[in-house]
């Protein structure tokens, strides 16, 4: 009997082992685009928000591009390294996919990279913002149609001094590199400006109770800069209010600590929190506000900067192919249609990449406020056509260190 | 003669014919399923490794991903940063895991059950936090990305997949000889003495702790091992493969295919790396699967898949022998 156990389990291996994904595949058949996202795990509802972008587009657009049908091949990173390049694998080999687009983790990102590069299939990155991807170490292949996590923070600095008056800031940033590059772009322009960083915190990825941070931060600052991500952004601003520290300083943060992702799980501890990102759920055009009642009328909630992103790739994928006549196929033509694209009205306003394959778009600062019951990220001020270098000269720029969490250095501390 | 008296050979024939599918289908399936196979060849290593300590000594390691760590941030900044070759970064990643290991195992073969399982998953965490916090070294949470494949100096490239799968497969095949030789030796049958009863065997003059010490060193050893060739597979590493979710990992891979078995962790390598890469294609609730699959081999193969297979045999061979 036991032989008849090993030979079914036999059967089963060889049934497996034989089989795979089918991959017909016709000259004109349908532009596939696959798309990578965690889909499960701690970040799966991220993913669903920028699925969610992405599909919107392509409905509202009868899911075609150029006069070809689209199809969409969402496959789950589960924000892993090795599993996005286990699904890369199947995307481009097994599916035949003609571009890719997705990813969330900055980590995810510089491992796809290399191997994007080795396919030569052009890959958006709507979300991944590590600085270095489209700095010191970019991909031929990879066109960002996100930021870069420091990009938002060079205009913010200079303003908080020079508009806001704060001289003296107590940083407070999640301990990885996205949190050094966001902290480390608002420490460069605040201090170039004339204001001083009186003291870095850095609590690890994952921490949830922030008393003992908090409880250090210095109280003769002006205000605290604070980076949260995701989990830690639902708890940081209560946990700031109960320590009594709202009353006396200005809570200011990075885009990701107020964004519209994690608002509507915030209380009215999170109202008065100034930010700057590549969107708000509350920009005030035409573009926008359809967007938003659109989204809003599918998903039944808010769309975040995610779902923004994600639904401007897929108008930006259109437009390229559009121009080179919906011949995909051809991958450098393609590649180079991508990175000429233009998209003058998308919901976040006008974008355009850099030389370096980075958009050049606008900044917005927003200050949390309550709507009819519910939190908005007000837009107070915006910085038109804002590049990855800020004010800098690319060159001179691309010699300093990327930020990490001892540069730039600490004077004031 | 009846089938029932051949069955004692049939897992033999069985596993012979495993091995040779392995051996001979890479090239004949789909290429989302070569990487496949070499992810689960790979991570067979690293469980047949964890075994040495779970199945053989007893003890259960939530640190293991350590080791694989090890290997393969050996292979991320020397292949990268000083054009190392296979067989330095091979020799150094090694050789580091079981450095670490003779440190590590100093500390935690102090304590057994639980507080083994504690010390180890702490060691583990230090190994990661290494990784995570040492960015000059490392590059911290962005990885090192950009290793290359490596070069043996053969007249073949390892640059491609069924290349690659070879040489991982021979890897298998020699970590397997070595490890097989290693289990079924006197050192290996005193360990399964030490599992059994430690105070009985020191009682006859063993010294138990050496004995334990040397296992777990091995054991990290082919943990670094599956490491070096885990970084070439993928160019790329993270302290996202130290994280505690991979030691986890590992342990079920283990426990799924039966402990103290050698090709059991294997075969639960093989399952998990598939179930987790090839049903998360078809739904997104494979984690679901995944759980009823480990929630069903503790009900009913406490022993894993290997251990309830032996046990059927046995079984049947005590049946026939009335």
């Amino acid at each position: 009997m036991g032989g008849k156990v090993i030979g079914s389990i036999l059967a089963a291996l060889v049934l497996v082992a034989t089989w795979g994904p089918g991959a017909a595949w016709a000259q004109k058949g349908p532009i596939k685009i696959g798309f990578l996202a965690p889909m499960t795990g701690g970040a799966a509802q991220v993913g669903k928000d920028m699925v969610n972008g992405l599909t919107m587009w392509l409905e509202e657009h009868g899911h075609t591009i150029a006069g070809r049908k689209v199809e969409v091949i969402v496959e789950d990173t589960q924000g892993q390294p090795n599993v996005a390049l286990t699904k890369l694998r199947k995307l481009v080999e097994s599916d035949k996919v003609q571009v890719l687009a997705g990813g969330l983790f900055a980590h995810v990102g510089y491992a796809l990279a290399p191997k994007v590069d080795e396919y030569r299939i052009p890959m958006l990155y709507p979300v991944m913002a590590a600085d270095d991807l489209t700095q010191r170490k970019p991909a031929r292949w990879v066109v960002r149609t996100g930021w870069t996590s420091s990009q938002p923070s060079h205009p913010f600095g200079e303003w908080v001094v020079k508009t806001l008056g704060y001289k003296r800031v107590v940083t407070i940033g999640i301990d990885y590199a996205f949190g050094w590059e966001v902290v480390g772009g608002f420490q460069k322009t605040f201090e170039e400006a004339g204001g001083q960083i009186i003291q870095k915190l850095w609590p690890p990825l994952g921490t949830t109770d922030f008393a003992p941070y908090l409880s250090q931060v210095r109280r003769d600052a002006d205000a605290v800069f604070a980076l949260m991500v995701a989990a830690s952004s639902l708890r940081f601003p209560r946990q700031y209010a109960d320590a009594g520290l709202k009353a006396r300083l200005p809570l200011l943060g990075g885009g990701t600590t107020f964004d519209e992702f994690v608002l509507p799980s915030l209380g009215d501890e999170a109202i008065g929190g100034i930010s700057p990102l590549i969107y708000s759920a509350a920009i005030d055009t035409p573009v926008n506000r359809r967007f938003v009642k659109e989204y809003r009328a599918r998903y039944g909630k808010v769309p975040s900067y995610y779902s923004e992103s994600c639904y401007t790739t897929g108008q930006w994928i259109n437009d390229a192919a559009k121009s080179i006549g919906g011949d995909v196929e051809d991958r450098e033509k393609f590649l180079a249609a991508l990175r000429k694209v233009e998209v003058p009205d998308a919901p976040r306003g006008p974008v355009k990449l850099d030389a370096y394959g980075n958009p050049i778009q606008n900044i917005y600062v927003r200050k949390v406020e309550k709507k009819d019951g519910e939190l908005w990220n007000t837009v107070i001020q915006t910085f038109p056509a804002v590049s990855q270098f800020g004010k800098y000269k690319p060159e001179e720029f691309l010699k300093q260190p990327v930020y990490d969490r001892n540069f730039p250095p600490c004077k004031y501390c | 003669m009846t089938r029932r008296a051949l069955a004692p050979g049939t897992p033999r024939i069985a596993i012979a014919i495993v091995f040779g599918l392995l051996a001979v289908s890479p090239p004949f399936v789909s290429s989302f399923l070569q990487a496949l196979l070499t992810q689960a060849v790979i991570y067979a290593i690293l469980a047949m490794s964890l075994d040495v300590v779970l199945g053989y000594i007893g003890l259960a390691s939530l640190g293991h991903a350590a080791y694989l760590g090890l290997g393969a941030y050996s292979v991320g900044i020397l292949a990268t940063r000083h054009g190392a070759g296979f067989w330095v970064t091979l020799t150094v990643g090694v050789l580091l895991a079981m450095a670490v290991a003779a440190v590590f195992g100093l500390v935690a073969l102090r304590a057994t059950g639980v507080y083994f399982l504690m010390i180890t998953l702490a060691l583990g965490m230090v190994v990661w936090g290494l990784a995570h916090r040492w960015v000059s070294l490392t590059q911290g949470d962005n990885g090192i990305s950009g290793v290359p494949r490596p070069d043996l100096g053969l007249p073949w490239s390892f640059a491609h997949a069924i290349p690659f799968y070879y040489l991982v497969f021979t890897a298998f095949l020699v970590a397997f000889g070595v490890l097989r030789g290693i289990v079924r030796s006197p050192f290996g049958a005193t360990l399964v003495g030490i599992r059994e009863s430690e105070s009985r065997m020191r009682t006859l003059g063993y010294h138990v702790w050496l004995h334990k010490y040397i296992g777990f060193i091995i054991a990290g050893g082919v943990g670094g091992f599956a490491g070096v060739l885990w970084a070439y597979d993928n160019g790329f590493v993270s302290p996202a493969d130290l994280e505690l979710s991979t030691s986890v990992e590992i342990l079920l891979m283990v426990a799924l295919g039966g402990r103290g078995t050698l090709l059991g962790p294997a075969l639960g390598a093989g399952l998990i790396v598939f179930l987790k890469n090839l049903v998360s294609v078809y739904t997104q609730r494979w984690l679901l699967i995944l759980g009823a699959v480990y929630i069903g081999t503790i009900v009913y193969a406490p022993e894993g898949i290997v251990g309830a297979l032996r046990q059927w045999t046995k079984g049947e061979r005590a049946w026939a022998g009335r």
